[in-house]
């Protein structure tokens, strides 16, 4: 967390935002990945680093409930497949230019996610984490069984969407420099709320709620904001994800899977710290990477998964990042 | 007329084995308030031991029934000191993770092994035949086994040192060491009992329906829906919680599809802890 | 004087035992009540009754005149009402600085998180902590815990101050500390409600004194004027014939 910051400002007013080193290595993480793949038209660079792009992106924002308000969340994916779907369907069915359309998706998933957050965050600990993998499989059955999202076998865009976008191949890097945007935004956001008065209420419901409420903490809106503003960007994200697929289907779309390695992500990098999500997505998709190499190690996939996890959750539950601000402290003020 | 009512006593036989599994869950959670995630891996544990025992080793089919409780007491007990012991006094949400975590390591090496086809014991045993339907024999058995297990649990809780033990623990662990209990072995016992509890239950629901070793999820999330119905740590709760989930199921399997089952129950689940933050019966908040 | 604080035939049930019943006092603006009785007669009840952690099944709390009778925790705090435990409950991860930073962005006023530090930090001071200020709660000794959970309290700016055995645990070097701390609070203009088991601390504090006891009010009064009660002194030491005795041999 914050221990052993010292204070090194004067007065308490923190460095204007440009004067912050945080602010540049975020701005050069992302010219990274703008860049890399730029250097002789590497395709094959471009789908990886959108892969962890979509992770970064993922991890950020599930690093808000998680990390900052300790609500685990099990079913994060749904957001990601909402959104996804909302937006597949408004440019199929209804024609909206993909400038429209993801972030309409994005809204209406943050909207949703306000409205049932209120009724769900009442529920503690386990009782949450469960609810979230219901909203999940409900969500996931709804879209299963509703026509017009094509039911179970899901949605299909015709070439021609990427006709505004100036053809296929072109639209594969519009859309990939779009999710690194995305990806920017989503750690920006989460130093952004970090270091925010918000952030402040939702690290105190972390560590004490019914301390927190006392203190005048209004617990109940600022779980239900944290919830609402974590499925935006993932929403966004998804929308342009599978636009690009061109393809969405329920099981892809809400696999809990993919929720559980977010969490993995979150929890390697380091809860609650900003560049953890980074990292951590970074680490586990080199893990995965030369473990899928093998056939046989593919299905040990969640079996890595878990150990992983548990020896996190045993023997260091600060993660990566927590690990070296104990260490380094000074490094924290850097890289929060 | 007949086809609802049969449909309910059913319901209610197979309710009382998904009582059985909850027991296990409330169990562990009322002694030391931990949510144990591993839970609906057990019961499926419990399916495969029955697999393995009458298949490969032979033995009739409910005669696994000690071996599983043994071997699931023991399994638990060593779970505790694995993934456990560590985490009693740390913050709920790095128990929570820590017992998912064990969850998908055992879920990761039993898909590897079983792949996600379906499994199948089958049990010969004659059913009841009432009007028109027939009770199969094994609903009937699992529910009679299930009121042996509850009714060992109930005297050992209630007529032994040990389980006043573990009941003081329960109440007030604190309070509990100071008079001299050693905790820490009664809660490793508890666990123990937790998850022999879950496999046996699986055993016996295993004895009635095909299974998969991504089964676990399901029966999980039908415990909890009963732990919260029942209350927390209240094994007669959990009993009649399960009896009534089952006495719900049964009746809605008359009017939907199955697959909307799942949903139904979280539904049920999210509703009641909404509606009755104490549970129906007694407290349902962490 | 006007009241800061009144509350007016509350109740409370928990099941069948009647925890509060029928109580009624007053805090006046810069006075110090005391409030003491026997163990379980109720005290840290009330001040749950106080802030919204449990609602009164009768009767209302007025605070500044507003009925704040059963509103929740955070807005009773934001009323301007802050009150520290009986079982310290630091955000231990927190540094000192952070935990009274939150106390003063989502106290009385309700703070931006720039001026709620500088004001975290005048606080910290002000309690004995600006050593500390960088140390997370959790590496606190249980002397330096109380004084932060005052001093978190402090830092909303409140109006009514409830403490609850803040001494409690305490060393006398500490507790003379504290003591001081106290009516340094009063001096700001904050009014002060405190449960306390050291007896000479608190009628050396208190300018009035209520005694509970089984949830009713036994008597109020100047300090001088409950050590001198009968009834006062049989609750605590229950046998009226020694009470007589201890009275009549004083």
């Amino acid at each position: 967390m914050n221990n052993g910051r010292t204070d090194s400002v004067v007065g308490d007013r923190p460095p204007p935002l440009l004067g912050r080193p945080f602010f540049w290595i975020v701005a050069l993480v992302i010219g990274a990945f703008a860049i890399a793949p730029l250097v002789g038209a590497n395709v094959e660079l471009r789908e990886r680093l959108l892969l962890a792009a979509v992770y970064i992106t993922l991890a950020s924002n599930l690093n808000l409930m998680l990390g900052y308000a300790g609500y685990i969340n099990f079913g994060s994916i749904v957001f990601f497949g909402l959104g996804g779907y909302i937006c597949v369907y408004l440019i199929g069915a209804r024609e909206w230019p993909l400038a429209a359309a993801a972030p309409a998706a994005g809204l209406a998933v943050s909207l949703m996610a306000l409205i049932f957050g209120l009724g769900i965050l009442r529920l503690r600990g386990a009782f949450f984490a469960l609810a979230t993998i219901g909203i999940n499989e409900g969500v996931q059955a709804f879209a299963a069984n509703f026509e017009p999202w094509g039911g179970s076998a899901g949605l299909y865009l015709p070439m021609q969407v990427f006709a505004p976008l100036g053809g296929p191949m072109r639209a594969l890097w519009v859309i990939y420099f779009f999710l690194i945007a995305v990806m920017g935004f989503s750690l920006y956001l989460s130093y952004a709320v970090k270091t925010s008065k918000f952030g402040l209420g939702l690290i105190a419901i972390g560590q004490n709620e019914d301390a927190a409420a006392v203190l005048g903490v209004p617990t109940a809106l600022y779980k239900a904001l944290a919830y609402s503003l974590s499925a935006f960007l993932p929403a966004l994200a998804g929308g342009l994800y599978f636009f690009k697929s061109a393809f969405i289907q329920p099981t892809d779309a809400f696999d809990l899977g993919l929720s559980t390695e977010v969490m993995v992500i979150v929890m390697l990098g380091g809860r609650g710290t900003v560049t953890g999500a980074a990292i951590g997505a970074y680490l586990y998709e080199e893990l995965r990477g030369s473990l899928l190499t093998s056939q046989t190690f593919a299905n040990f996939q969640l079996v890595v998964s878990g150990l992983l996890l548990l020896l996190i959750v045993l023997f260091a539950p600060g993660g990566l990042m927590g690990w070296l601000y104990s260490r380094w402290p000074r490094t924290r003020e850097a890289l929060e | 007329m007949f086809g609802i009512i049969a449909s309910i006593v059913d319901g209610v036989l197979i309710g009382s084995v998904y009582g059985l599994a909850a027991m296990g869950l409330t169990l562990i959670w009322g002694v030391m308030n931990v949510v144990n995630l591993t839970h609906g891996t057990a019961i499926v544990a419990g399916m495969f031991a029955l697999y393995l025992l009458t298949g490969a080793v032979g033995v009739p089919s409910y005669a696994a029934l000690p071996f599983i409780l043994i071997g699931g007491f023991l399994i638990g007990v060593a779970l505790y000191w694995i993934a456990v012991h560590r985490m009693i006094g740390r913050p709920p949400l790095m128990v929570l993770l820590s017992t998912f975590s064990v969850n998908l390591v055992v879920i990761g090496l039993g898909t590897a092994v079983w792949g996600t086809g379906l499994f199948n014991v089958p049990v010969m045993l004659p059913g009841v035949t009432w009007h028109r339907y027939t009770f199969p024999g094994t609903h009937i058995l699992a529910a009679a086994l299930t009121a042996a297990i509850a009714g060992a649990l109930y005297l050992f809780l209630y007529r032994t040192r040990l389980g006043k033990a573990v009941r003081a623990v329960a109440n007030n662990r604190e309070a509990a060491e100071l008079c001299g209990i050693p905790t820490t072995r009664v809660l490793s016992l508890s666990f123990g009992l937790g998850v022999a509890l879950a496999g046996a239950a699986g055993m016996l629901i295993a004895t009635m329906f095909p299974f998969t070793v991504l089964a676990g999820d399901a029966y999980q999330l039908k415990s909890f829906v009963v732990t919260a119905l029942g209350g927390l740590g209240n094994p007669a709760g959990a009993l009649v919680g399960g009896v009534a989930l089952g006495l719900v199921e049964g009746f809605a399997a008359q009017f939907m599809p199955v697959s909307w089952t799942l949903v139904i129950e979280f539904v049920l689940f999210v509703a009641v802890l909404i509606i009755f933050p104490r549970g129906i019966f007694a407290f349902a908040r962490t | 004087m006007t009241a800061v604080l009144e509350i007016d035939g509350v109740n409370k049930n928990f099941g069948g035992l009647r925890a509060v019943n029928q109580l009624s006092f007053v805090v006046h603006e810069r006075e110090i009540l005391g409030l003491i009785g026997p163990n379980g007669a109720g005290k840290s009840t009330v001040f749950n009754l106080i802030n919204g952690v449990f609602t009164p099944d009768g009767g209302r709390v007025k605070f500044c005149g507003i009925d704040v009778t059963g509103q929740a925790p955070f807005r009773v705090a934001r009323h301007g009402i802050a009150r520290t435990h009986q079982i310290v409950q630091p955000l231990a991860e927190l540094t000192v600085l952070e935990n009274c930073t939150v106390g003063a962005c989502f106290g009385r006023e309700n703070l931006p998180l720039v001026r709620a530090r500088a004001a975290a930090r005048e606080v910290a001071v002000f309690v004995g902590l600006e050593d500390r200020l960088a140390t997370p709660a959790a590496q606190l000794t249980i002397a330096a815990k109380k004084r932060l959970e005052l001093a978190r309290a402090l830092a909303a700016r409140p109006l009514l101050l409830l403490l609850d055995e803040v001494l409690a645990g305490l060393n006398p070097t500490e507790i003379e500390r504290m003591v001081e701390v106290i009516r340094g609070i009063r001096g700001r203009g904050i009014a002060i409600l405190i449960i306390e088991h050291l007896m000479q601390a608190i009628m050396g504090l208190s300018d009035r004194v209520v005694v509970l006891n089984s949830g009713q009010k036994l008597a109020e009064g100047t300090p001088a004027e409950i050590a001198a009660n009968p009834a006062v002194v049989e609750a605590y030491l229950g046998d009226p014939a020694l009470a007589t005795a201890l009275h009549g041999g004083a």
